[in-house]
């Protein structure tokens, strides 16, 4: 007889909570992708013709294209032509001015994700704008913001009400022809949302879009745009959910920063879409871009990440730092469990004098899971005393799973200073055991352990959702362990 | 209280324990002694429900309850505690977080009520103050950075905080200096009460010199082959190990 233990290996799976598939009526597009499509979203949304332009040169490029094959990443490949681009609730044709407008059935569904739109039901310093497949459906606390002169709203409404904005700065992080999928998104993108921080101007309230997919067969390409003017700060919050289905969904965004003169950049990412079920079936492939500018002088942008969901994470949150004396920050916790794949890091491109770049990556796979990290430190010519410093640490929990690291550093400048450190750990037995000894159950033990291999990356986020990160990674770890 | 029947086990098909007999009451303090490889710490670690032994025979008996049958944390709610020899690191979690979360998972065990962060930090304070312990190492990562001294009093600490019905010691002296030998003992003998049993693991006599054990016995080959009182202890410091395998 063996003594009475569990062992790491014996996996089970707690089913996704947020899986519910919600009756709104839709008016999608039939799937397919041509000029027609385009010029058809374009239309829905009445937009000016330096947009259509844009979206049309972004097209005609992306066919020249091919999609990447350098990550880690391993999938049947996607059938463009079978993804609907374009999916909006019916009932209003123009969106909602105020939140009476809103579908009732829209509003149950974010109450339903935890997410009440009405203003007086929000936990207070968080403004949100939600956006359902396609489409912004409603943005809060709209006035309050705007009395300060900030802009919060849905990108459409952005680009009928603030075109020169827009114009200015769209594609200036992330131009059109950057990458197959954020090409892809410069074509067909919908909504998303859009942030702008006048001078001088501390956000008094967090921002926060809430992503959600809900129809099949269509894709979600938002693309999000925050523009912090001189002297100005604001902290930004996207999470993510999608129904459970068979079938793989492709998520395509492009989130762009720009950080002027003294401006600082917080944004910060609970991604929670469909991970697929223990077998590997369905899920969201999730194939986004995001990319800061810290344009200014000691200006900062900060990403902080924690990926639970998707079947395939690919997402590079990144840094141009070329301002002097600019700080580019990247923390993030990426779980894999069952068979979700996660190829993700960053890239810290140093341009400017004494700028300073800070990565902490730790990466939890269990499982099938394979968890990739990919990060590259550039420091140009140019950026003299560029500092760096870089840990990524890597957590196995089980026999089945995988982690890996693909560290790239180019350093151009002799007065630079480069850091690494990497370190990848079982989780051990001996600290199973301690906790066990002393009453923890092997599932309290190994979120405590879990949680606290993530500490640096979870104190860097605002603490309303630092609580909640904690929750969602002991959920998505629920049964990972025997 | 505790009842090791006839007990044997084995690690990788290498025989440890060969038929050990033990029975400690409540209110007792037993010494164990013996020779490295006698199998002192594979007892201490089996009675805890460490994983990877095979039991070949015996039974042990925890207030009358099959204890080998027992997952570690249940175990651990019916009052057994056992002090590490290699106290293991958990990085980043501080000290204070994981005993709360190990205190309040007992008590909800047991049906009690949980206590929250402020009344918790309370009886840590005043529990520490006995073991002498820098309040610093309660924010601190559970063990991590600490010195060899620092992590055996966080033992003591911990077995004084969760109020165990047992408490097995495995080799909690070795390491220490003088003075936190002394430190150590202080707080193990503020754990002895008449509810409580107390098993002192030990290579040497040295921890006995402070904490005095009602009964020692002599662990050789994995099995016990002298038991008596604490001047059984004294006999094995003056003429070794040996001496008991010629007497």
């Amino acid at each position: 007889m063996k003594t009475k233990n569990h062992s790491i290996e014996e996996l089970t799976q707690k089913e996704y909570k947020y899986g519910f598939v919600s009756n709104i009526e839709m008016d999608t597009v039939p799937a397919g992708l041509n000029e027609d499509v385009i010029r058809l979203i374009s239309a829905k949304k009445e937009e000016p013709s330096f947009m259509l332009e844009w979206r049309l040169k972004a097209y005609s490029h992306w066919l020249k294209m091919k999609e990447p094959t350098w990550h880690n990443l391993h999938y049947p490949p996607i059938d463009f032509q079978k993804i609907s681009y374009y999916a909006a609730p019916k009932s209003k044709k123009s969106g909602p001015k105020t939140l009476e407008e809103v579908d009732p059935e829209i509003l149950a569904t974010f109450k339903k994700l935890g997410i009440p739109l009405e203003e007086q039901k929000l936990f207070s310093g968080v403004a949100v704008d939600a956006v359902l497949d396609s489409v912004s459906v409603a943005t809060t606390f709209k006035e309050k913001l705007g009395a300060l002169g900030i802009i919060f709203c849905s990108f459409s409404d952005a680009v009928k009400n603030h075109p020169q904005l827009v114009q200015q700065y769209l594609g200036s992080v992330v131009p059109y022809s950057d990458n197959f999928f954020a090409t892809l998104n410069s074509a067909v993108f919908s909504d998303g949302s859009f942030v702008y921080i006048p001078k001088g101007v501390r956000c008094p309230m967090e921002l926060s879009t809430y992503f959600r997919i809900n129809t099949q067969e269509t894709g979600q390409f938002e693309r999000t745009l925050i523009i912090a003017d001189e002297g100005s700060s604001v902290s930004y919050l996207e999470g993510c959910t999608a129904p459970i289905r068979d079938t793989n969904q492709l998520h395509a965004a492009v989130v762009e920063l720009v950080a002027l003169d003294n401006a600082q950049i917080k944004y910060s990412t609970i991604q929670n879409w469909y991970p697929g079920d223990k077998e590997g079936k369905g899920g969201i492939y999730n194939f986004v871009t995001k990319r800061g500018k810290c344009k200014g002088h000691n200006s900062k942008i900060s990403w902080t990440q924690v990926e639970t969901g998707s079947a395939i994470t690919w997402k590079y949150p990144s840094c141009i730092l070329q301002g002097d004396n600019s700080i580019g920050e990247f923390y993030s916790v990426a779980l894999t469990n069952n068979f979700q794949q996660a190829d993700t890091g960053t890239k810290m491109i140093h341009i400017g004098k004494n700028t300073s770049s800070t990565i902490i990556s730790k990466g939890i796979s269990a499982g099938h899971g394979q968890n990739t990290y990919r990060g590259a430190v550039t420091i140009q010519k140019s950026a003299e005393n560029g500092r760096n410093y870089s840990q990524c640490d890597s957590l196995l929990l089980g026999e089945l799973c995988g982690a890996h690291t693909f560290p790239y550093l180019s350093v151009n400048n002799a007065s630079a200073q480069v850091e690494h450190e990497a370190s990848t750990t079982k989780i051990g037995e001996d600290q199973l055991f301690y906790c066990r000894q002393r009453g923890l159950s092997q599932e309290d033990a190994v979120n405590l352990i879990v949680n606290g291999f993530c500490k640096k990356v979870f104190k860097e986020l605002p603490m309303e959702f630092a609580v909640e990160a904690q929750k969602l990674l002991n959920v998505s770890l629920e049964g990972s362990v025997g | 209280m505790l009842q090791i029947k006839n007990l044997s086990a084995s690690i990788d098909n290498k025989k440890i324990l060969k038929g050990l007999n033990l029975e400690v009451k409540a209110g007792e303090v037993h010494a164990i002694m013996g020779p490295n490889g006698s199998g002192k710490s594979t007892l201490s670690q089996l009675l805890a429900g460490k994983d990877g032994y095979t039991l070949d025979g015996g039974e042990v008996l925890f207030e009358g309850k099959d204890l080998l049958r027992l997952a570690p944390e249940e175990r651990a709610s019916l009052g057994l505690f056992l002090a590490f020899q290699y106290p293991v690191e958990i990085p980043g979690v501080s000290n204070l977080y994981f005993l709360k979360s190990a205190y309040n998972a007992l008590r909800k065990k047991r049906g009690e009520e949980e206590l929250d962060a402020v009344d918790f930090m309370e009886l840590v304070k005043e529990k520490s103050k006995l073991v002498e312990m820098n309040e610093t190492l309660l924010t601190r990562p559970v063990n991590e950075g600490f010195s060899g001294g620092e992590k055996k009093r966080n033992e003591i600490l911990q077995m004084i905080v969760l109020e165990p019905k047992l408490c097995i010691l495995d080799e909690t002296d070795s390491g220490l200096d003088i003075d936190a030998l002394k430190v150590v003992s202080k707080g193990i003998n503020a754990a002895r009460s008449k509810d409580r049993a107390i098993i002192l693991i030990t290579h040497y006599q040295r921890l006995l010199n402070y904490c005095e054990p009602d009964f020692v016995h002599v662990l050789y080959n994995g099995k016990i082959l002298k038991s008596g009182g604490k001047e059984l202890a004294f006999e094995l410091e003056k003429h070794g190990y040996g001496w008991i395998l010629e007497s």
